[in-house]
């Protein structure tokens, strides 16, 4: 089975997760492996929170495509940071060929009406945005209207998203349902149909980052089960700030000892460290915590295993993260076997 | 370093609410059920206004369904006279609520029925910040009025950001009430053509534009909204700050829940911040989950220890002091990161709850959780 777990070669790569998971650092994970030797990867903040430009290390993220680096082989990393209002700007000027109305509609609050009256409205916006950057051709400008030529190949070879957090993943990929009662008819609706369209495609995939934690195993399961539910393809489950073998080997250890007081002290006296009776207990209590926490993560790892998608795990790095910290995610996810694999 | 007395702040006849803030994921809620149980077997008459709470926790406090109404959590020690009750916040109930309350049941029915309401009601961000504020509000009046309740701990959305509390309900007041959902709502009241010529040609192309993108249906049933909400509220503004003057009342408390991350800690920092600028009364933060080493030697010296009984002697104790070298580590990375925040809010009380082996899913543990907030 492919690392992605479908058949198909997905371009589009929506990446979510609890929030205080890692979802936009494991976005930038992938995009680093996908941008393999001579291709272009897109990587798209959803959220407006500048987290890619931050983990990064580059200026912070605009509206317009700019490169962010580049790949673990060598390819290009474009970021984007997608904003409803100007997302809106852009719909007019191309459809309605407004131009200067553009700015009318901002000055009297339009563009915040449109885009806050029901979030249904914002997400279209977003995907409509991340709908032409996924469809672009190489040949074309952003937001051309020029028609593709046949046999031109498309601008980015794939496009990862920072999605929405779990909470809140749901509504966003199901742009026509959000809009069912608000917009029947009208332009916005049938970009919505095109929108929906793309994301239940083979060319779209949502993964679910995760920590060994009750509420993010408990969030991604129930995402995994209604993004199943409404027909979208569950990529991989990355689980995220593992403990390192190292660290398992130890508590493994630990937990097949038997408290000894004494036997405990003698060891460490052995090797020089002086002992009392509080420390004693308080390097017990420590280990009996650490086998607790391992014994809750075994079975939530069990449990992100039995959802039946590829999990993919990835090391937690006390120094936290930046653009280091990227490349050494990404080459983990190229060494557990993610690649961007075939030719579009 | 000033300790933040929760004890005392608990005790305190005067405080009648306690708001937990923080970003997502911090443990808001837990902190905010902790503090609760303690001050009811302390006994005080508590209800705790619980948004989004984890399963086990839930069920726990007898949270079983999401039903908008306080009910007695089973379990907790009421021999000091206290009590405790437990509501989760069901968002869409409490602003049908608001409108059924407001309305006669013809208006009220429209306004329900109508799909710019459903629309808002269910899924604006924004939304349930303000009906967590428009909950504690109702919870204040009938405490008052049934002299139930003496405290109200509320817990608040996991938002985006601890900021958004404060301000969704002001956005959804100012959106309201914008110049733009008035103008879109014109024609419904000022008559049709008269309303949109009034207003310039700008306006009018504007207008026109939406209703292209959103379709003519969708302009009607705004404007029948708005209407219908006018003879309701008057102006949603001015609610809206009415209930921001609550969270400024002398008998509120903020309580800025924060774990021991970079992220995390800025942001409880913005709202520390914010809390002073807007005179907004913040008993101080708690630094939940934090590593406490437990033994008295170094992370370094503990592996070279290791290494040394790794060759000649007992490996469990060796895995023993591997495990604690790791967790010395974590708890010399928290002490840097609380370090560097306490420096820079030297006026800042502060307590902080070690780091737990397992979750917190029974009132035992929430007790634990309690002994910690209340011991600095």
């Amino acid at each position: 089975m492919s690392w992605h777990g479908t058949k198909g070669n997905p371009r589009l790569h929506i990446v979510t997760g609890k929030g205080g998971t890692g979802k936009t650092t494991v976005a930038a994970a992938l995009a680093a492996v996908l941008a393999d030797e001579g291709s272009r990867v897109l990587l798209v903040e959803t959220e407006e929170r500048q987290g890619i430009s931050q983990i990064l290390d580059v200026a912070p993220l605009g509206t317009e495509e700019t490169e962010v680096g580049t790949g673990l082989e060598g390819g290009e990393i474009y970021g984007l940071s997608i904003e409803a209002g100007t997302a809106l700007v852009e719909y007019f000027q191309l459809f309605y060929r407004l131009g200067r109305a553009g700015d009318l509609l901002q000055r009297i609050g339009a563009i915040e009406f449109a885009t806050t009256i029901a979030p249904g409205v914002r997400d279209v916006l977003i995907g409509g945005r991340i709908y032409e950057a996924v469809g672009r051709t190489a040949s074309q400008t952003p937001g051309s209207r020029r028609r593709r030529r046949p046999g031109d190949p498309p601008a980015y070879d794939a496009v990862v998203v920072d999605a929405p957090p779990t909470g809140r993943i749901g509504r966003f990929l199901d742009v026509t349902g959000q809009l069912a009662n608000l917009a029947k008819v009208g332009p916005i609706r049938s970009q919505a149909d095109s929108v929906a369209a793309l994301l239940h495609s083979p060319t779209t995939v949502v993964h679910v980052v995760t920590l060994l934690e009750q509420l993010p195993v408990q969030e991604t399961l129930d995402a995994v089960r209604d993004l199943s539910a409404d027909g979208l393809r569950i990529g991989a489950l990355v689980v995220n700030q593992a403990r390192d073998a190292d660290t398992r080997r130890a508590v493994d250890l630990v937990a097949a000892s038997t408290p000894d007081h004494d036997h405990l002290a003698a060891q460490l006296e052995s090797v020089g460290i002086r002992t009392s009776a509080s420390m004693i207990e308080g390097l017990l209590q420590t280990g009996a915590e650490a086998v607790e926490r391992r014994d809750l993560e075994v079975s939530l790892e069990t449990a992100v295993q039995d959802a039946g998608h590829p999990v993919l795990t990835l090391p937690h790095l006390p120094e936290g993260v930046g653009p280091d910290a990227v490349r050494h995610l990404a080459a983990e996810l190229a060494a557990q076997g993610v690649t961007r694999g075939g030719t579009p | 370093m000033i300790d933040l007395d929760m004890s005392g702040l608990l005790d305190d006849p005067t405080t009648g609410v306690i708001v937990c803030t923080g970003a997502g994921g911090v443990g808001k809620t837990t902190t905010a059920a902790a503090l609760a149980l303690h001050a009811a077997e302390r006994g005080r008459q508590v209800v705790v206004l619980t948004i989004d709470p984890a399963r086990r926790l839930a069920q726990a406090l007898g949270l079983t369904e999401l039903d908008n109404t306080p009910r007695p959590v089973i379990g907790v020690d009421t021999t000091a006279g206290g009590s405790l009750d437990a509501m989760m916040l069901d968002m869409k109930r409490t602003f049908d609520e608001v409108v059924l309350s407001h309305a006669d049941p013809e208006t009220a029915q429209q306004i329900l029925d109508n799909p710019v309401y459903q629309a808002l009601s269910s899924s604006f961000a924004g939304t349930q910040e303000y009906m967590a504020m428009e909950r504690l509000g109702q919870l204040r009046t009938q405490a008052v009025a049934e002299d139930s309740w003496d405290l109200i701990v509320v817990d608040t959305p996991p938002s985006r950001s601890a900021l958004d509390f404060l301000d969704a309900p002001q956005r959804l007041g100012s959106f309201l009430d914008g110049r733009f959902i008035r103008l879109l709502a014109a024609p419904a009241r000022a008559g049709g053509r008269l309303g949109v010529r009034a207003l310039g040609v700008g306006m009018s192309i504007a207008g026109a534009t939406v209703g292209k993108l959103l379709g003519k249906q969708f302009l009607l049933d705004l404007s029948t909204f708005v209407a219908a909400m006018d003879t309701v509220f008057g102006g949603f503004r001015a609610r809206a700050d009415e209930t921001y003057q609550l969270l400024k009342d002398p008998g509120t408390r903020f309580v800025v829940v924060a774990a021991p991350e970079r992220d995390a800690l800025r942001e409880a920092g913005y709202f520390v911040h914010r809390l002073e600028h807007e005179g907004m009364p913040l008993a101080g933060l708690v630094l939940n989950r934090v590593a406490v080493s437990r033994a008295r030697i170094s992370a370094d010296r503990a592996r070279d220890a290791a290494e040394s009984l790794e060759e000649s002697g007992d490996r469990h104790t060796a895995a023993l002091l591997r495990v604690h070298a790791d967790h010395a580590e974590t708890a010399a990375r928290h002490r840097r990161l609380i370090r560097d925040v306490v420096a820079a809010n030297p006026r800042l009380a502060t307590v902080q709850v070690p780091l737990a082996g397992a979750d917190i899913a029974d009132l035992p543990a929430l007790r634990n959780v309690a002994e910690a907030l209340t011991t600095p």
